[in-house]
Order: C-alpha cells, then sequence, then structure tokens
C-alpha cells in the first residue's frame, strides 16, 4: 500500500481501486482544536480537486479537496461523535473517506512521503 | 471619661489579616454569581398579578396546551435581582472606552432613549390608518432627508433593519437595474479586507464573488481593478474609508471606471463616521451606501442588536428602492406608499424586505441624535474622531507595528498587526491581558489582510483623560507581550469567568438548558 | 457640545502630538474636491436637550397611541401591557449599550441571558432548540425556507394562504435571487383554514410548507394534518407564529411535528413601536442546528472549571464562511431578546397561562358582542385573541372613519389584500387584556353608527 501527499495538505493511501484520504499531521496542527467534519454523503462523485469535505476549528472552516477522481463508498463515522480524532491521529485514525479510484494515473502528479517533509519546511 | 460600650474598636492593622480564603457562595464581593432561572424559578412563581379571566365557552378548537410548557417564573424582586447580577458582568460603554475598530462605539445618549419611549412614537401599531400617524411619518420622512443631504445622494429606502439588511437592500436594486437593462451580470468584486457581511451578501444574491487586490499602502489597487472590471461585473463593494482605517483616495476613480464597465458601486457605510459633515459618498460615484445607525448615529448596540440600516441611493438605483416608502405632498401631509398605489409610483421597486416600515425605535433615537449634533457638530464628530485615532496610532507606534503608519494619518482607527511579539505570544495574549486592566478588547485578526490585526476606533466621545488612561494600559500590556510574559497566557485573572473553552462548546453544543449539567452530560 | 468631550485645548495639544497643524492635515488623502470646504448647507446647527425634546414631542403628539382610543389592530403586532420592571432593567447600562458577545469573559451577562432567552423560545415552540433571535418574524419566515431548501435540495415552497401578506411578499422578494418557485394564495374566507387545499399543493418537489398559527384572520389551523400531509412527500413543515402568547394556551407547533418554528416575539416585552425595532424567534429540530441562521449561545466551562457561556457553532456564520454562509446576519435583535426573557421570568408558565386564558376570554366576550351587530359577521370557528369580521360595508373605509373618530377598530383585509374585491369586508380585530369592556361597547357603538 503506498501513501501519497498533496500541496493541500490531504494524503491518500491506494489499495487496488480504493482510496482512503484524510488530512495530514501539519494541517490539523494548523488548524488548531477540530471542532466538527462535514463529510460527503455516499455515493457522490469528485472530479480530481473538487470540493469534498469541511474541517471546522472554533474560528475557521478549511476545506478538503479530493485529491483523485472517485465515488465515495465509506466515511469515518467515529469523526461525528469524536472530531478530536483528526487532532490525536490525523494520519491513521483520523480519517475521512473512502473512494473507488477512477484514474489511478492522477496519483503520479501527487507527492511521497519524503518530498511531502520537503515541501512542509519549505513553508 | 466614659470607655466605648459598643465594643467596636477600628484599627488598621487588623485589616492585613492572614490573606484571603475562598468563599462558600462564590462569591466575591461586589461580583455574585448568579444562576439560571431554570435552577431559581418555578412554574407557580409569577412577578405579575391579573385578575382572573372570566368563565367562557373556549372557542380554541380542542388546541389547549395541556403539557407542561417549562417556564419558570420568579417574584418581581428576585427578577430584578436576577438580571441586576447579570448586567454586572458584561463591559458596557457606559463603563468604558471600547477600542473596537469599526464598530463605532461611541457614547449612547439618554435623550435618544427618552424621545423612543415617548407614547406617541412607543406605543404606536404600525398598520393604524394614515391619517393618525402623520408625526410618525414626519420622524422617518425628516431622519431620511438629514440623511439623504449628508451624503449627497438622491433617494434613501429606510426599511432594512440592519447592516448587512441594508448590504442586501444595496445589491438587490443594483441586481433589478441590471436586469431591467437587459444586462445581467455574474459578478460581485469585494476588497480582501471587507467585512464578512459583504461576500455573505453577495453570494446570498447569486453573484460570484471575486477579491479585489490591496496595494502594499492598504488601500485598492485601482489598476488590477480597472484590468478585472468587464461585461461580467455587476458591482463593487467598497468600504471607505477601508477596514485598514485609511481612506481610499482613488474612490471617485475606482467609481468612474466602475461606471464606465457598465457596474454599480456599494459602499459600506460602516466607518461613516469618519468622514461625516465632510464628505459627501455621493460626490465620490458612490450609487448605494449603507448606514448603520447603531454606529455613525449612536443607537445602542443593547449586547448585539437591534440594528439599523437604511440605504441612500443615487438617481439611476432611486426606482428600484423596496417598499414603504414614506412621501410627503405638496400640501405637506405624509403617505405611506405600500404594495397598492406601488403601481403607480414606485411600478420599479423590487418589492417588501420586511413586514411593516422599518426600525421606528432606532429612526427616533438617530434624528435625535442628529438634532442635538446639527450640521456643525456633525462635522466636528468626525473631526474629533479622526484626531482621537490619530493620537492613539502615533502614542502606540513606538511599541507596537503599524503597517501603514509610516504612509501618512489614519482615518477613524488605526490598525496594528503581532509584528514584534515575542516568540508563541499572539494578539489574543494581549486581547486579554487589556481585560485584565479594565478594557474591552479591540478588534482582532480583521482586516484579514494583516497578520494578528488589532483595529482600535475610539470615537470621538471619549476624553483625551479617556484616551491616555487607555494608552497607558495598552501599552503595559504591549510591553508585556514583547517581553514574553507568561503570566499573559492566562489572562484574564480578574475578569468574572477566565478564558472559556470554546471548543468544548463546539464540539458538545449545549444550546438549552436540560436538567443534567454539562460536567454530567461529559462523563 | 454636550456629546463632545474634547475641549479646545485638548485638540491642540493632540495636534502636536499627531504632527499636524490642524485637522485638516489628517483628512490629507481625501481629494480637495472631494472636501466640503464647510459644514452642508441647508442643515440647522446644534440644539439644546430641551429644544430637540420639545421638536420630538410635537411630532409624537401628531399620532394617536394605542394607550388612548379603544384600541383593537393586530395582524402580526400586538398590544401587551409590559410590567415596569422590563423597561428598567433594559436600559441599565451594562445592557443597553454592550457590545456583541465575542469577548466571553466580559459579557457573561448577555451571554447567560441569551442561554435563557433560547431556552424559553424552545420550549414556548416545541423544539429541540432556539437561536439568539433574529431581525423580526418575517425575515426569520424566509431565512427558514431558505434553510429547508438547504436541507431538501428541493425548490418548491408553499405559502399557506393565511400566511401573512407582509411575511409572503418578504419570501417572494428574496427568493427572486434564488431558483425558488414560491407557490402562494389568498385566504380562504371559510370558518376554518383550508388545510384541504394547502395539502393538495403539496408535491415531490416540495422543500416546506409554511403555515401560520394563529392565521392571519385569526383561526387555528390543524397542523397535525399539515405535518402528515408535508411529511409523507418529504418535505418540512414550517410553522410561523405572530402571537407568542397564543402559545400559552395552544399546543405548541413542536408537538405536531414542525420541523422549523419561526415568530414575531414582539408581543412579550418589546412593545408596539410602530413595526420595529421587533424580534425574530427561531427554533428547529437538533438534527438540522448546524443549517441554522444567526447567532447561537452554548454552555461550556472557564479555565477554572466554571460554568459559563460563549457564542457557539460560530463556522456557520459570515464572519468566517464569508460566501458559504447559512445567511448574511450580523446583527440581532439583543435588546429585544432581553426585554421578551425579562417579561417571560416575570410571567413564569403560571403567568403566561394566566395571560393568555385572559386574552382569549376577553376576545370571546367581543366576538360575542360585535357578531350581534346588523351588518357584522364573524368568520372564525376557533380562535385565540384574534378574529375576523365580515361588514357589509368595505371595512378599510370603515377604520379609517372610525380613527377619525378616534377609535382604531382593527386591521382592514383591504389594507392587507389591496385590490381584491372578494376580501374587502373583512376586518382582523384583536383584544388582548389591554382591552377593556368600555372599549369594546365603544367599538360596537361606533361599527353601529358606521354601519347604518
Amino acid at each position: 500500500m503506498s501513501r501519497y501527499f498533496t500541496e493541500d495538505h490531504e494524503w491518500v493511501d491506494v489499495e487496488g481501486e480504493i482510496a482512503t484520504v484524510g488530512i495530514t499531521d501539519y494541517a490539523q496542527s494548523q488548524l488548531g482544536d477540530i471542532v466538527f467534519v462535514e463529510l460527503p454523503d455516499e455515493g457522490v462523485e469528485f472530479e480530481k480537486g473538487a470540493d469534498a469535505a469541511v474541517v471546522e476549528s472554533v474560528k475557521a472552516a478549511s476545506d478538503v479537496y479530493s485529491p483523485v477522481a472517485g465515488e465515495v463508498i465509506e466515511t469515518n463515522s467515529a469523526l461525528e461523535e469524536e472530531p478530536a480524532l483528526v487532532n490525536s491521529d490525523a494520519e491513521v485514525e483520523g480519517w475521512f473517506f473512502k473512494l473507488r479510484l477512477t484514474d489511478t494515473s492522477e496519483l503520479e502528479g501527487l507527492m511521497n512521503e519524503s518530498a511531502y517533509a520537503k515541501f512542509v519546511k519549505s513553508l | 471619661m466614659t470607655v466605648n460600650q459598643s465594643g467596636w474598636r477600628p484599627e488598621m492593622n487588623a485589616a492585613q489579616g492572614a490573606g484571603a480564603s475562598p468563599t462558600v457562595t462564590g462569591n466575591r464581593a461586589l461580583m455574585l454569581e448568579e444562576p439560571l432561572i431554570f435552577e431559581i424559578g418555578s412554574a407557580d412563581r409569577t412577578g405579575v398579578d391579573f385578575a382572573d379571566a372570566p368563565a367562557v365557552t373556549s372557542r380554541l378548537g380542542g388546541l389547549e396546551r395541556s403539557e407542561a410548557i417549562g417556564l419558570p417564573g420568579l417574584s418581581e424582586q428576585e427578577t430584578v435581582r436576577h438580571y441586576t447580577r447579570l448586567s454586572r458582568q458584561n463591559y458596557a460603554i457606559d463603563l468604558g472606552l471600547f477600542p473596537l475598530g469599526s464598530c463605532t462605539m461611541k457614547h449612547n445618549p439618554r435623550l435618544n432613549e427618552k424621545v423612543a419611549r415617548m407614547p406617541g412614537f412607543a406605543d404606536l401599531h404600525p398598520m393604524a390608518p394614515v391619517s393618525a400617524i402623520q408625526g410618525a411619518l414626519a420622524v422617518i420622512h425628516e431622519l431620511g432627508e438629514w440623511l439623504k443631504t449628508l451624503t449627497g445622494m438622491a433617494a434613501i429606502a429606510m426599511s432594512p433593519k440592519a447592516g448587512a439588511h441594508g448590504e442586501l437592500c444595496g445589491l438587490l436594486a443594483i441586481r433589478s437595474a441590471l436586469e431591467a437593462r437587459g444586462d445581467a451580470r455574474k459578478v460581485v468584486l469585494v476588497p480582501e479586507s471587507a467585512h464578512g457581511t459583504n461576500p455573505a451578501t453577495a453570494a446570498f444574491c447569486g453573484y460570484k464573488v471575486e477579491d479585489i487586490p490591496a496595494t502594499p499602502e492598504g488601500r485598492v489597487d485601482l489598476a488590477a481593478l480597472e484590468a478585472r472590471l468587464g461585461s461580467d461585473v455587476a458591482a463593487v463593494m467598497i468600504t471607505n474609508p477601508n477596514t485598514c482605517g485609511l481612506f481610499e483616495r482613488d474612490m471617485k476613480k475606482i467609481a468612474d471606471a466602475v461606471h464606465a464597465a457598465g457596474a454599480f458601486v456599494y459602499c459600506d457605510g460602516a466607518n461613516f463616521n469618519a468622514i461625516v459633515g465632510r464628505v459627501r459618498p455621493g460626490d465620490l460615484g458612490v450609487d448605494a451606501m449603507h448606514i448603520n445607525l447603531h454606529k455613525t448615529f449612536s443607537t445602542p448596540h443593547g449586547g448585539g442588536g437591534p440594528g439599523s440600516g437604511p440605504v441612500v441611493l443615487s438617481e439611476a438605483l432611486a426606482p428600484f428602492a423596496p417598499l414603504p416608502v414614506v412621501e410627503k405632498d405638496a400640501q405637506g401631509a405624509f403617505h405611506l406608499v405600500e404594495e397598492e398605489t406601488a403601481d403607480v409610483h414606485h411600478a420599479s421597486s423590487f418589492g417588501r424586505m420586511v413586514a411593516f416600515h422599518g426600525q421606528m425605535g432606532m429612526f427616533t433615537r438617530a434624528l435625535a441624535y442628529i438634532l442635538s449634533h446639527g450640521a456643525d457638530g456633525l462635522r466636528q464628530v468626525a473631526e474629533d474622531a479622526v484626531l482621537n485615532a490619530n493620537y492613539i496610532l502615533r502614542s502606540l507606534d513606538d511599541v507596537l507595528d503599524a503597517p501603514f503608519g509610516s504612509s501618512g494619518p489614519c482615518m477613524h482607527e488605526a490598525l496594528f498587526s503581532d509584528d514584534g511579539l515575542a516568540e508563541g505570544f499572539s494578539t489574543l495574549d494581549i486581547a486579554k491581558g487589556l481585560i485584565d486592566e479594565g478594557y474591552h478588547p479591540m478588534t482582532m485578526y480583521f482586516p484579514l489582510v494583516v497578520h494578528g490585526a488589532m483595529l482600535i476606533e475610539p470615537t470621538e466621545t471619549e476624553s483625551k483623560a479617556a484616551l491616555d488612561q487607555f494608552i497607558m494600559a495598552l501599552r503595559s500590556v504591549a510591553a508585556r507581550a514583547k517581553a514574553g510574559d507568561e503570566a499573559l497566557k492566562g489572562a484574564p485573572w480578574f475578569a468574572p469567568r477566565r478564558r472559556l473553552d470554546e471548543t468544548l462548546a463546539a464540539r458538545k453544543p449545549k444550546l438549552s438548558w436540560a436538567e443534567e449539567s454539562l460536567a454530567e452530560a461529559a462523563e | 457640545m454636550r456629546y463632545l468631550p474634547l475641549t479646545d485645548a485638548d485638540r491642540r495639544t493632540m495636534l502636536d502630538k499627531v504632527g499636524a497643524a490642524s485637522i485638516d492635515d489628517l483628512f490629507v488623502d481625501v481629494p480637495a474636491e472631494a472636501q466640503l470646504a464647510g459644514q452642508i448647507e441647508g442643515l440647522p446647527n446644534h440644539a439644546s436637550e430641551m429644544a430637540v425634546e420639545r421638536h420630538m414631542a410635537a411630532l409624537a403628539r401628531q399620532n394617536m397611541a394605542a394607550g388612548d382610543v379603544p384600541f383593537f389592530l393586530g395582524a402580526g403586532a400586538y398590544r401587551h401591557h409590559v410590567p415596569a420592571s422590563v423597561d428598567h432593567l433594559i436600559q441599565r447600562g451594562e445592557f443597553l449599550t454592550a457590545y456583541t458577545p465575542y469577548q466571553p469573559e466580559i459579557a457573561q451577562g448577555t451571554l447567560q441571558m441569551l442561554f435563557e432567552f433560547q431556552t424559553q423560545v424552545a420550549r414556548l415552540f416545541g423544539c429541540d432548540v432556539a437561536n439568539a433571535s433574529m431581525y423580526d418574524g418575517s425575515t426569520a419566515c424566509w431565512e427558514a425556507v431558505a434553510m429547508a431548501a438547504r436541507i431538501t435540495k428541493r425548490k418548491g415552497v408553499v405559502l399557506s394562504g393565511a400566511l401573512h401578506p407582509h411575511y409572503a411578499q418578504v419570501v417572494r422578494t428574496m427568493a427572486k435571487v434564488t431558483d425558488y418557485r414560491i407557490a402562494g394564495a389568498l385566504p380562504a374566507m371559510q370558518p376554518a383554514p383550508d388545510n384541504a387545499g394547502l395539502t393538495a399543493r403539496i408535491d415531490g418537489e416540495t422543500s416546506c410548507v409554511v403555515v401560520q398559527y394563529p392565521d392571519i384572520l385569526g383561526r387555528l389551523p390543524d397542523l397535525a394534518e399539515i405535518a402528515e400531509a408535508a411529511h409523507a412527500k418529504g418535505a418540512l413543515l414550517v410553522v410561523v407564529n405572530t402571537e407568542p402568547v397564543a402559545l400559552g394556551a395552544i399546543k405548541a407547533p413542536g408537538e405536531f411535528g414542525a420541523d422549523i418554528v419561526v415568530g414575531e416575539g414582539q408581543s412579550i416585552g418589546v412593545g408596539l413601536q410602530f413595526g420595529g425595532p421587533y424580534l425574530g424567534l427561531f427554533g428547529c429540530k437538533q438534527k438540522y442546528v448546524r443549517q441554522m441562521p444567526g447567532r447561537l449561545c452554548g454552555e461550556t466551562v472557564d479555565a477554572e472549571g466554571k460554568r459559563g457561556f460563549v457564542l457557539t457553532l460560530s463556522t456557520r456564520e459570515q464572519h468566517i464562511r464569508r460566501e458559504k454562509a447559512t445567511s448574511n446576519i450580523c446583527t440581532n435583535s439583543g435588546l429585544c431578546a432581553l426585554a421578551f426573557s425579562i417579561h417571560m421570568t416575570l410571567l413564569g408558565e403560571k403567568g403566561l397561562r394566566d395571560l393568555a386564558m385572559l386574552n382569549h376570554a376577553q376576545a370571546v366576550k367581543a366576538a360575542e358582542k360585535l357578531s350581534t351587530l346588523p351588518g357584522v359577521r364573524l368568520l372564525n370557528d376557533s380562535f385565540f385573541n384574534e378574529f375576523t369580521l365580515i361588514l357589509e360595508k368595505d371595512a378599510r373605509d370603515v377604520t379609517r372613519t372610525l380613527a377619525d373618530r378616534n377609535i382604531l377598530a382593527g386591521v382592514s383585509l383591504g389594507r392587507l389584500y389591496p385590490g381584491e374585491g372578494t376580501l374587502s369586508g373583512g376586518l382582523v380585530v384583536a383584544v388582548t387584556e389591554t382591552t377593556s369592556d368600555e372599549d369594546i361597547d365603544a367599538l360596537r357603538a361606533g361599527l353601529k353608527e358606521v354601519l347604518a
């Protein structure tokens, strides 16, 4: 399984044609205490870069974009009760939604872990 | 000599004592804790007396309310005590300076309150026949005339209930004008520094909102704006003076360019206090501007409202003004144009925005204020407001970073950034430290274009002594933030409440009282 | 000048400090051609308190105050007795001159009051939650329609014919910039509201059905039937209440399954005020809370574990969400909410029920007395404190004639629905605890004369 990163601080894990999407630890630290996550409905189809979710802190609402095109097959219901999961474990338990990929070639434009780490350092 | 019989022997040494200990009531002398009415009241207590209702055959159609409602009552005395205690946990203009940028927290004259409560105004029904309400219509008309004259505009819509409602009125008039021309356009341009209501209102009206960039001097980039104007732009929303406290020098050029492109200029009038009596927005090419009566014209903020946002309109937009309209005929009688006669006189009106006629209670207050100041006094208001803000700017720009301070004077508000604060210290810490010094914090983190923005508008109703004391307090807190004083992190220490957990409030919203307490629910 | 504390000496000292020779130097950014050389012409100079008071009192005297004459106007604004303490408490400077409670540590007075207010409104309406107020009932009604459209993602809006015409107009005006389809109607002049006609208009494209309770003619619709019909088609039920005192006597809209309940709170604590400032009430089911417009106050704790209150769920609002906000609203009607809450606290449940029964009893007496007049027919089967009389003459002319005789007889349907000939005999009459038996007799005598 491989993990890719976007410049908007989303990560995406790909296994076969299923992609799991979340936001990075860097992103959650920038947002502060997360109070609510607005997740997409199952069955919705996204293009690459579309508005997919919204993550809210007390004073801000940040858009989360879909790193690749696909259809939403599952969302993380744990975030409804405990949005704080995104703060405590953004990169595993704090995942947002899963997609069925339509075009795996879209992954080519994304960063790997070391490239993302370098990118964050440059900010 | 007769020895002291009462036994009371005053001595100052005794006043040292051993140190404070917590009280059993949770009270701290005059600062009293107060429970909720649901905790102290009950369904069978009441503070009013009614005669018994005569027995009649019910006409309620079998819909009698049988279930308990859950509304506690208190005696009059307990009610007075409850709300008096609550009131003492609020900061207010009556207590001290409110340095809130773009809010114009000026003194609220008590004459206004007296006038608004005259029974001939307060005890008047909006749907009474016009012959019975001539004095009320006269007030609305007179205030409208003053506002049109002060702004140099052709017409006015009095009904919007607040600033944001006024923005809606202005944009709806613009949209109607474009539709009448057969030229519906899709885009509204808004500076990044604008108040959030501007893009929210434009988006509601169905427009796509695009940002207008600012120059390094903090003003609208005229060249960038001119480049962007085109046949798809319906309007530009400008605040002038802008939210950085600076006058848009190119305002007339901006307006000319916008008009040449077939679009309209909406001006957010929140900062009118800086220019009232000295500059008329109509002379600058503005097509529509809302006026916050609860800002420039002294009507009270009331803890968040009510406001009032009449909108002045240019000749081009006047035909589209909403209903109702108050008019005066040749004989001096007043008329209320509602839906029925609109066909004749206001055929292009975009319709009604609100039930009845507008915020009459705010009109009487604002008119009393305007008559009190007069043309000479209002001009002095702007001058003193601008002088006070510049005095604050120059008294603080050696300890706080003023991003536009070196390029000239500000108008009625001074803007600072968080540049220079110690690592880990922020605008928020300065704000909370200021609370302990006895002040409401300044506007923070707005406008968005300056990092850690602190926007200070003293208004003209602060004396020099009041400004000097505020400056001294802010200098001290700023110095502590620059030195990295850890105690600031825990501020406020002396307010009725310490910092409140807003994260908890948003994660587990508890918006209504229930038997179970929040602490229990969290377990 | 009494509101300007700076002296000339202060101004000179301060100009020196800022390095300006005169005040004009501080206006240097304003282009010369835009600046007025002197004060604006044609406007008077400043005036003393006494002079201003005299001027305003003269204008006030030209109005017929409701308390001075027999008074029967309602139609969305009602005259009730407000206890003396209410006005004293709202004039405390710490309430009157306070700001929006964005700095909660020094605004617990306002915030606790709003939390109590929200709870009172929610309970009165039978809703899970209520917000911290909107401008008034009509704009709250529009916001409810917009909220229903957001929730259901549908475009059809069905307005009851007996919804206040101003409220219907506001919805139509606001809807012009959306793609909602608004279907309204005129009130059916029947003794009972036309539920069949209303429910027949609901279909699979309807986002909400808006019903007023009590309605514009004072009738009490059966909300259970409408709720069932709406929910069966996947639409929301929005109930509008313009007389909250009624809810001390009749079942709450929430009991019937209303999804959103909005209203005008002016009756309680606020007064007639010639139409404003008024008080928009807004309540809804818990599951819709994130779609609610307006400010919300929530409970929390401070750093020492003490209970406190803060504005919350702010990410719905314009100052954070900007273009994506649920509404553009910023200011609410805070001081009016305070007046409402104080009055409600003084009433308590028992007081509210007693007040409601007094209103209803007096209205029943008035309806009986007036409907025995020749040329007058009572329309309503059911009513609370407002009912419609059908006169054999044009009711609007009648109200004008009676006003000239110092009787404010009610709101004519001709005024509410100009040009609708079939409604021209309708007169909407409101009766409250402030209406005396003498007032009713005076109205009866006046009508008798005018209809003869």
